[in-house]
């Protein structure tokens, strides 16, 4: 497969993810702001804007700055409305991979952005992410039903995953960085997804040693940090997959695998208390792990130097 | 009943639908029987369905930088089968004429010793490339894919307006235009026998294919694209996807020891035919343009060194030339010794001072059109200018008459359209596309109607806001002998007393693999009893245990 159309299908699946994953967190804060009587809202939404990447000034944040900068913004491919802009685009670049119906999907979810976005005005800016959720859920299933497991499946795959450990991350250190302005655990839980599937697991009160746990090393829950590192894990594995060579006797094949697999045995061996000690610092690590092996995949996979300008010889 | 066709009026142009009596001619019988009785509003309801499934599925063309969805318009074309058969005719010999022209030019050049066309049209053409001089394809062929401009004039004639054998776009929506028509009036379709589009894409692979370099077992076809913002991505794309071959872009290909190769992620892989939807000047750094970046350094020579296979071959433009145009009907004579199908429109070359002179005299009644413009680019349409622009054009045709073709205004025919829920006559054109393989050049049947939509527009080019139609070419009616399917149809079961022998085995029986014996033995095996069709297994095997006995599979369902 086409380097260029690998690292296309690679940044669908993390822009896809991403705007679902901002959905769902901007949702919850959206929420919170409405129901929560004490609430600091320029501290939250601080933190928020802090946390995504985008920090600003605490007197100006506000719940309208966070959704032109994290949802409306157009130009930032970490907003909602850029990262699915950019997922088209990339897939109009691999139009001959995709499943027609992956395209479409994501051509017609960018079509309506601008409707979407007169709604979110209007009514609120909840329907703008359920639509969000729902379109996101739409491409990863047709891609799940649609596409043969080979090489395009596995990029958009491990782009994904990657692009949910750091989501997923983000979130849990909303809660453990923000001090008194921070969300409780049940707020963060419900931001991933994971808010029913914790209570059927642990039978009832939301505790924060178990909810950290329980987002973090879930071996079940598919947005847990832990099941995705084992997702990108075993796309990488099949990725680098080749004949048995000396070379691949020891460790494994590539630098991107090794980050990987690394934070995951990390997270796999480390006993539950001392995780959550030194819980900052682990997260922290976690999302320069995302990073790492982003770069890491970029550098073995879609390597491609810049485009050539043909300089005939000058005649001194 | 609201006629939808009321009030159509009939100008002096052809129209394609309505006869000088008023009736539908032939050909559109059935179509103006199913729309009489559809109310404009109905149409439109369909035509805006139309466009919503454009839109859903991207198919768009890039006007002025902006992508836009394809206009297409809900009322189709219609050609009969014996007007098509001589358009299929008329296109297959003009592309073998100008096959035969370009191995010339870059070969022998047997035409210019021959005094049928002067040396110094092909040489002062801009599209001509001393490059390729002496580069013979390895099938010989130079024009794979072609696009041939008809228009039909006011008596009702196919003319040839210009040939395209660059990169001539266009086919992607005539096979997208088929299947949301289809979508959207399935019952036209049930009431016509519609020659299908189809199969296009694995004619060009199979044509594309044939052409690569020999002794390659397997080829990789790739097609090659400028890239995204190209106006003709969408068909690019359209096409390797059905195709199921590579997209490259220039940055995926790379070329080392005159052997092309593209960067995949399990490291570079061989390319052996490049379709190419990049203009001459930008294909190569090496040879043309310094700057470009969308090309590959080195194709060329990997061409000549016969590595790779460039589709369309370098240096077509040579023969597509307006100005070459007028030297077709010529070259065909030469060449096939055979009479031109198709008419050229009238054109004048401006290549003796009278006949300048003259044109210059009646601007006001000509249409002048640049040699080397395309896509609709600085042609003027005499009639419809005002005087300032002819003053203008004075100059520059005097400056270069080289530079210009003059030809009678031709009033392009119409098509009824619909335009704000009324239907309309519009001006149309067709392309249709021809694949050139080595053994045949196959037309496809149909090819692209564009329609200017603005009224009385005569321009019809896509980058000038035209739009399309669905062009039915229909199915000449099956001559009774033909009943038959020319292969044994293997899934129909019949055994007639033709089949038994009723002489004894003849002494020799032939080959082992001999075709009769096969089939005979074919037709042994349907004989025998309780053959395993799904209908013989009975209802025990498919309905499983719970089934009733009513032959049917029951799905299962939850118990409440």
């Amino acid at each position: 497969m086409l380097s260029r159309i690998a690292e296309s299908l690679f940044w669908i699946g993390r822009y896809v993810e991403r705007a679902d994953d901002t959905a769902r967190i901007l949702d919850v804060h959206t929420q919170r702001l409405v129901e929560d009587p004490w609430i600091d809202e320029r501290r939250a939404c601080a933190n928020l804007l802090a946390l995504m990447g985008s920090p600003v000034p605490d007197d100006e944040a506000d719940t309208e700055r966070v959704l032109a900068t994290l949802a409306f913004d157009r130009t930032s491919p970490s907003s909602i409305v850029g990262a699915l802009s950019s997922a088209r685009e990339n897939a109009r670049g691999a139009r001959e991979v995709l499943s027609a119906e992956i395209w479409e999907s994501l051509n017609v979810t960018h079509n309506a952005l601008p409707q979407q976005r007169t709604m979110a005005r209007r009514y609120g800016p909840h329907s703008l992410f359920r639509f969000v959720r729902e379109r996101s859920a739409m491409v990863f299933g047709l891609a799940d039903s649609t596409m043969s497991r080979d090489e395009s499946w596995l990029f958009l795959i491990l782009g994904r995953s990657l692009e949910r450990v750091d989501m997923t991350a983000r979130i849990i250190s909303t809660r453990v960085l923000a001090g008194d302005a921070a969300p409780s655990w049940t707020l963060v839980l419900r931001s991933t997804g994971a808010y029913e599937p914790y209570l059927r697991t642990y039978r009832g009160v939301v505790d924060s040693s178990r909810a950290a746990e329980f987002l973090l090393l879930d071996r079940l829950f598919p947005r847990s940090v832990f099941a995705a590192l084992e997702q990108a894990e075993a796309c990488l594995a099949e990725l680098e997959r080749s004949p048995v060579r000396d070379a691949a006797r020891i460790g494994v094949a590539g630098e991107a695998h090794r980050i990987v697999g690394r934070a995951r045995t990390m997270l796999e061996f480390m006993a539950t208390p001392e995780l959550l000690g030194q819980l900052p610092a682990r997260l922290e690590e976690l999302q320069r792990t995302c990073s790492l092996a982003s770069a890491a995949v970029t550098n073995r996979f879609f390597t491609e130097q810049a485009p050539q300008v043909w300089v005939p010889e000058g005649v001194a | 009943m609201a006629d939808l066709f009321d009030g159509y009026p009939l100008g002096e142009q052809w129209d394609e639908m309505f006869g000088e009596a008023g009736g539908p001619r032939p050909p559109y019988t059935g179509l103006h029987t199913s729309l009489q009785p559809m109310a404009g509003e109905e149409l439109s309801a369909r035509a805006d369905l139309l466009s919503q499934t454009y839109r859903d599925a991207g198919v768009t063309f890039a006007h002025a930088g902006e992508e836009q969805p394809f206009p297409l318009d809900i009322v189709p074309r219609v050609i009969g089968a014996e007007e098509w058969s001589l358009i299929e005719r008329g296109v297959a010999q003009r592309v073998h004429a100008l096959e035969a022209f370009l191995a010339d030019v870059y070969g022998a050049g047997q035409v210019f010793a021959d005094g049928v066309v002067p040396r110094g049209v092909v040489t002062t053409s801009a599209h001509f490339h001393r490059q390729a001089h002496g580069l013979v394809p390895p099938n010989g062929v130079r024009v794979h894919v072609s696009g041939i401009d008809l228009v039909r004039d006011e008596a009702g004639d196919f003319r040839v307006l210009e040939d395209n054998l660059r990169s001539p776009s266009g086919v992607s929506y005539v096979i997208t235009n088929r299947a949301a028509m289809s979508q959207v009036l399935p019952e036209l379709f049930a009431d016509h026998r519609i020659q299908p589009v189809a199969d296009y894409p694995s004619r060009l692979l199979a044509a594309l294919k044939a052409s690569a370099p020999p002794n390659v077992a397997d080829p990789t076809v790739v097609v090659l694209t400028p890239g995204v913002y190209n106006s003709a991505y969408f068909e690019h794309a359209l096409l390797a996807r059905q195709m199921g071959v590579e997209l490259v872009e220039g940055r995926d290909l790379v070329c080392a020891g005159n052997q092309v190769s593209m960067r995949t992620t399990d490291g570079q892989r061989r390319v052996d035919v490049i379709y190419r939807r990049i203009d001459d000047e930008f294909l190569d750094p090496v040879h043309f343009r310094p700057d470009s970046v969308i090309g590959c350094a080195g194709l060329l020579n990997a061409a000549r060194a016969g590595r790779v296979t460039i589709a369309n071959a370098v240096g077509n433009g040579v023969a597509d030339d307006k100005l070459l145009y007028t030297w077709v009907p010529d070259l065909v004579r030469y060449y096939l010794a055979e009479e031109p199908l198709l008419a050229n429109a009238d054109t004048y070359r401006l290549d003796e001072r009278d006949t300048v002179e003259w044109v210059l005299e009646s601007l006001d009644e000509l249409v002048l059109k640049p040699v080397d413009g395309s896509g609709g680019k600085g042609i003027v349409i005499g009639p419809r200018a005002d005087e300032k622009t002819l003053a203008e054009l004075a100059v520059k045709v005097r400056a270069r008459p080289r530079d210009w073709i003059a030809q009678k205004p031709i009033g392009l025919s119409t098509c009824p359209t619909l335009i704000g829920g009324r239907i309309a006559p519009r001006h149309v054109d067709l392309r249709p596309f021809a694949i050139n393989d080595g053994e045949q050049v196959w037309v496809l049947p149909g090819g692209l109607t564009r329609v200017a939509l603005p009224e009385g527009e005569l321009v019809v080019n896509s980058s000038q806001g035209g739009g399309s139609k669905d062009t039915w070419v229909l199915s000449p009616p099956r001559p009774a002998a033909d009943l038959e399917p020319e292969s044994p149809d293997l899934t129909r079961i019949e055994f007639t007393t033709a089949d038994l022998a009723d002489e004894p085995p003849s002494p020799d029986p032939g080959p082992a693999n001999d075709n009769a014996l096969a089939q005979s033995q074919q037709q042994q095996q349907s004989k025998d009893p309780a053959p395993l069709s799904p209908r013989g297994l009975g209802p025990s095997l498919w309905a499983g245990p719970a089934a009733g006995g009513d032959g049917r599979v029951r799905r299962g369902g939850q118990p409440c």
